[in-house]
């Protein structure tokens, strides 16, 4: 198993924000992950790669390839984070370095894990922008983060999470600045590297349509607790959980409606 | 119908980092020649292409921004010149990126509190604050967290709270329900919407997300390239869309695998 989290809690103060929350991911496998606004998802994502903030409190166990992570020193993590696991950022403009430019932070990963010259890290950094759908990307390599747009800097997020092919790819969010033309292009890459390079997926996201279309297996989150756990097909055809059944309801009827609404067939 | 907000030939553009030693700094046309009139209580939707200048324009028609031709006019007086303290209560923003729009040393009570005080609103301010928390759909046992100490989604309601608050008459929302659950989401939908319908509120609302557009805004504007691409009423132009990248755009929008 590449990843295995079990009872998995976390805490700030009195609240417990996540709670008692277990699931594997094999190698290759996609999983999705959906859920109410607040219910732990991004917290999840990092208690993964280590970014949790000090004040958290975290018990439980995260195994990344039989390793337990939660006991590592942030050296050792971060030795394992961007070469092994790589993480989309829900917000692009957070995960950046506002003073430098958006070429060097892509070139870092791959200088630190691989021993690569500043040379060599620039001209990858301008293939990765290229494959990430970046229109002229010898300009945008220049940029700082400030003078792209929401949707440029979210893939040169997604560029920086891929420089090093990790075995685990983490993506929370990774394409709501998008235009759905460009989110399709983005979806299919990922897709591409992911079955190419064998890596894993955890995909959080608020679209359902996406997630399905992305993972084969769906966990549905509630208050901090993973309400349901099942296959794509399963869960859309026949959710089991009060919650998911009602968060697909409405997805299905917004679907529907926008269905109707292109076909001039509203009422 | 009132013209509030109007942008008179727009134009914006930007100096580019060079490619190179000795090599030219090009300019980037990020917005050219847009021609727009929001009517007074619509509902507008900017949809297009990822960098095609949508936020470039709602930064222009805030006045967070200085044209590089063109102007802006609200109340049918250009924008330069107004008394801004007015226009500051009179339009209110959500931006794109919520977390670094919303200050890091303050509570969450304290950030919607600024515009209130800021802005002179009358009336009981603890009061406000806790209904267009309530508004929003969070837990007023969130209001003494830092902007930090909270998900995506609920920062992004913390941010159409905040410009909510001072009762806006009109309100420019940049991507603002894209992090939120598709349940909270319709919450937030219907009470734009209702603002609207009873209070008057014009809305502006720039989104990737058609289905949303298609909800809410009677009026559409596709943006490509720093250009309008195409404008009309949303019904007849998602039904029946006129420019190439209209229609890729609604071929690309996903689909449930369930109900495709
Ligand atoms: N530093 C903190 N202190 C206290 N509570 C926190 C802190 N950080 C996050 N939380 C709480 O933990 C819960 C889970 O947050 P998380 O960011 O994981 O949610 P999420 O599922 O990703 O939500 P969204 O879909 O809105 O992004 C939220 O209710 C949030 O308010
Ligand atoms: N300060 C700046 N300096 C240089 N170029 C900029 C600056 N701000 C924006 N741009 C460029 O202007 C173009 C339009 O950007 P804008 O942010 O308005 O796009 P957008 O339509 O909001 O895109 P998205 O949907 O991705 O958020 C982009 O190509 C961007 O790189
Ligand atoms: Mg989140
Ligand atoms: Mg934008």
């Amino acid at each position: 198993m590449l990843l295995e989290v079990r009872n998995l809690t976390i805490r700030f103060g009195s609240t417990t924000v996540v709670d008692d929350v277990s699931f594997d991911v094999d190698a290759g496998e996609r999983l999705g992950i959906i859920g109410e606004s607040g219910s732990g998802k991004t917290l999840t994502s990092l208690a993964v790669i280590g970014l949790l903030p000090d004040v958290a409190n975290i018990s439980g166990s995260i195994k990344f390839n039989g390793q337990e992570l939660t006991d590592l020193k942030d050296r050792e993590l971060s030795s394992i984070r961007g070469k092994h696991i790589g993480m989309v950022f829900q917000e692009p403009l957070t995960a950046l370095n506002p003073l430098m430019r958006v070429g060097k932070q892509i070139a870092q990963p791959l200088r630190n894990h691989q021993g690569m010259s500043l040379k060599e890290g620039m001209k990858r950094a301008i293939a990765l922008c290229e494959r990430v759908g970046l229109p002229d990307p010898d300009r945008i390599v220049r940029s700082f983060p400030h003078q792209l747009s929401g949707g440029q800097r979210q893939r040169i997020g997604l560029a920086i999470a891929l420089a090093c092919s990790p075995a685990l790819l983490i993506a929370d969010e990774p394409t709501t600045a998008l235009d759905v033309t460009v989110q399709k292009e983005v979806l299919k890459l990922m897709n591409d590297l992911v079955s190419q390079e064998g890596s894993a997926l955890i995909f959080v996201s608020h679209d359902l349509p996406v997630v399905s279309s992305m993972t084969e297996r769906v966990a549905v989150m509630q208050h901090g607790n993973i309400v349901e756990l099942a296959s794509v097909d399963a869960l859309f055809a026949n959710a089991t959980n009060d919650y998911s059944k009602m968060l697909i309801r409405t997805a299905q009827l917004s679907d529907d409606s926008f269905a109707r609404f292109t076909t001039g067939s509203a009422q | 119908m009132t013209v509030i907000l109007e942008a008179v030939k727009l134009s914006r553009s930007f100096r580019l980092p060079r490619t190179g030693f000795g090599k030219e700094r090009a300019m980037r046309l990020a917005l050219v020649d847009v021609d727009l009139q929001v009517n007074q209580g619509a509902r507008l939707g900017i949809v297009g292409e990822s960098g095609s200048g949508k936020t470039t324009l709602a930064r222009l028609l805030l006045g967070l921004d200085t044209p590089t031709a063109g102007f802006v006019k609200f109340r049918n007086e250009p924008l330069v010149g107004q008394d801004m303290y007015q226009f500051r209560r009179d339009v209110q923003v959500v931006f794109q990126d919520p977390r670094s729009s919303l200050n890091p040393r303050m509570s969450v009570e304290n950030i919607i509190r600024e515009p209130l005080e800021c802005l002179n609103v009358p009336g009981d301010q603890t009061a406000r604050i806790d209904e267009v928390l309530t508004a929003v759909g969070l837990s007023l046992d969130l209001r003494h967290r830092f902007a930090h100490e909270l998900s995506g989604g609920q920062r992004q309601r913390v941010a159409i709270a905040r410009a909510l608050a001072p009762h806006p008459k009109v309100l420019i929302a940049d991507e603002p329900v894209s992090a939120l659950d598709v349940l909270v989401r319709d919450e937030i939908l219907g009470l734009l919407a209702g603002l609207t319908d009873n209070l008057g509120l014009t809305l502006i609302l720039i989104s990737h997300d058609l289905s949303v557009i298609a909800r809410l805004c009677e009026d559409v504007v596709v943006m490509q390239n720093g250009v309008i691409a195409e404008r009309g009423k949303t019904a007849d132009v998602f039904q029946f869309p006129q420019h190439e990248f209209t229609k890729k755009l609604i071929a690309a929008v996903p689909r449930l695998p369930s109900n495709s």
